[in-house]
């Protein structure tokens, strides 16, 4: 029988916790740059979609360290955050979860545009000479026909915040409770003598998570599919 | 009502069209390019006249000079478009609910449950868009826009993506249509059965303009705008009512101005009013009354004006007791007959070439 340590259930329940915010936390971002991007020309467009796709190219300790400046206790926004409202987000479970939304938020807007980008702009026009404001439009029209881009990109996303580790140990560390998510206990128990077996069972929990995600992504996605197609 | 006055650079040419539109079906007719779906997208506030001013029941919609642009979602139009555009994520209900759902209740004044009936969508209610057939859309597309009330219905060739069958299937339904819930259809076409069938004023476009408006019969039967009604469609259109059947020899009976009329059987009821077309080289022309003849109408009428047509052809025009008939014959025939304006003569059209297909059915029937 599998039974999970304490140690495990607490990664994974970490690893869940930030994956789950950084996705939930990004996702209206995710789609108003994804339209901002497909329907939208506007000046220092190609800047803004660069920048939106740095941290796919970067290496994540980059993208960490660039967090560690900006939102850290003395960062520019980080001080202000702290000084103001008290927030900390510098090792943190908060601050691992916006690692990992940045380093996820290409993929997700990525997939959500292009969704958007083949939406039939007909169907819009249609909405609105039937009496439905752009606003409205957007909301009963758009984004129900985009709903399988946007389940891909957020599964994309949750799957990409699952594997974060560099820019999560940068910026947040490992701390147990707190910030050790399931990559980083592994390369943890890596790092002391006799921790094979641990780490074992871990990739195994890494797993079996990331292949969950994926099946229930499979199955909710023919779903979508299948009420547009009737 | 509709009143419009605009102008919209497009592409390589100017769309400057004036037009009214009132109560009935007003066909824009013309070819392909000759902007008739973007009059309708800048009625339908889709697009943007350069100049100009839109008013619909009064209610300025458009006004370059005011500066005057009313959202589409607030024109209350009804729009049906060329290629339904059905939304595949809602049922048919909820499509057909979409516009009547925004509507405050007081202004419901078209009833769901007549409109079904009406496009006999009743037994389609619960499916999805994307398990109609191309028939079955058009009819739930045509119920949408007609159920959000609007003040005018534009339709953007709505028959053009089906196929001949569901075509004459559905023509009946948007002939209906004018005819159950008083409202001014605009309908663009390019196909002149539509027109015929459906049409009480027609507007004929060219490059951007218009070329000629007025009532379907008159414009059709205008040889000087044949460039633009088609060569093929050569002929005149004539109101006409069925006043009898015999059963025994399938034919016929129709009374028109100009005397009687018979062609090959149809259903319709005695009394029912008809448009009907007949094609110019259908009809010849004999100056003595001929005696023993197959041909069955033989129409005493007199030569109001001759003209050349291309390809050795003459265009002829005559009165028959106020209708006027187009024949289209020989430039040889008309020397040998020497065929002037004021000639009697007597115009010939064989039954079988009055075919149903150019026959139809009128608003305000007995």
């Amino acid at each position: 029988m599998f039974t999970l340590t304490p140690l495990e259930l607490e990664a994974l329940y970490l690893s869940l916790l930030v994956s789950g915010w950084a996705v939930a936390g990004s996702l209206p971002l995710g789609v108003a740059c994804a339209w901002l991007l497909a329907r939208r020309d506007f000046p220092g467009k190609s800047v803004v979609d660069g920048l939106i796709h740095l941290p796919l190219v970067l290496p994540p300790v980059v993208v960490g360290y660039f967090l560690l400046v900006v939102l850290g206790r003395r960062g520019v926004v980080g001080g202000a955050l702290y000084d103001w409202f008290g927030i900390t987000l510098a090792f943190t479970w908060k601050g691992a979860a916006i690692a990992s939304a940045v380093i996820a938020f290409p993929l997700m807007v990525r997939a959500i545009r292009l969704s958007l980008e083949g939406v039939d702009r007909g169907l819009e026009q249609a909405a609105r000479t039937l009496g439905c404001g752009p606003v409205a439009t957007f909301f009963t029209v758009t984004l129900p026909l985009v709903m399988p881009g946007i389940l891909t990109g957020v599964i994309l996303a949750f799957a990409r915040s699952l594997s974060e580790f560099g820019a999560t140990i940068t910026f947040v560390s490992n701390i147990p409770g707190e910030t050790r998510t399931l990559p980083i206990a592994l390369y943890a128990l890596t790092q002391v003598p006799g921790g094979d077996e641990a780490a074992m069972r871990l990739c195994v929990i890494s797993v079996v998570v990331a292949f969950a995600a994926l099946l229930a992504a499979e199955i909710l996605s023919r779903r979508v599919q299948a009420r547009l197609k009737g | 009502m509709l009143d419009l006055t605009i102008s919209r650079r497009q592409g390589a040419f100017r769309v400057e069209v004036t037009l009214k539109a009132g109560a009935g079906v007003t066909a824009l007719f013309g070819p392909s390019g000759s902007g008739k779906t973007s009059v309708i997208n800048m009625v339908a506030g889709l697009a943007r006249p350069d100049m100009g001013r839109i008013v619909v029941d009064g209610k300025v919609l458009f006004d370059a000079a005011l500066g005057l642009d009313v959202a589409p979602e607030r024109r209350r139009l009804g729009y049906v478009f060329q290629d339904g555009r059905l939304f595949p994520h809602l049922s048919v209900r909820a499509n057909l609910s979409f516009g009547l759902n925004r509507l405050p209740a007081a202004e419901r004044r078209i009833d769901f449950d007549a409109v079904i009936e009406v496009l006999g969508i009743g037994h389609l209610l619960d499916r999805r868009p994307a398990l109609l057939s191309g028939g079955e859309k058009q009819r739930v597309a045509i119920g949408r826009a007609l159920l959000a009330n609007p003040h005018i219905l534009l339709m953007d060739e709505p028959l053009a993506a089906l196929d001949a069958n569901r075509k004459a299937e559905l023509l009946p339904f948007i002939a209906a249509l004018s005819r159950r819930f008083t409202i001014p259809i605009l309908y663009v076409s390019h196909s002149m059965d539509e027109v015929l069938a459906l049409a009480d004023t027609l507007v004929l476009m060219d490059q951007g303009k218009v070329a000629a408006a007025g009532p379907t019969e008159d414009i059709l039967s205008r040889t000087d705008l044949r460039p633009l009604t088609g060569r093929w469609e050569a002929g005149s259109v004539i109101r006409a009512t069925v006043e009898a059947h015999d059963e025994a020899t399938g034919i016929t009976r129709l009374a028109f101005a100009g005397g009687h009329l018979l062609m090959a059987r149809n259903h319709l009821k005695p009394g029912t009013q008809v448009r009907l077309r007949i094609h110019a080289s259908d009809i010849a022309i004999a100056l003595d009354r001929p005696g023993r003849v197959s041909v069955r109408n033989i129409l005493p009428a007199t030569v109001t004006s001759v003209s050349a047509c291309e390809g050795n052809m003459v265009d002829v025009v005559l009165d028959c007791g106020g209708t006027r008939l187009w024949a289209q014959i020989s430039s040889h025939a008309q020397a040998d007959l020497a065929l002037v304006p004021g000639c009697s003569v007597h115009a010939m059209i064989k039954a079988v070439t009055v075919a149903r297909g150019d026959l139809a059915e009128q608003r305000g029937s007995a």
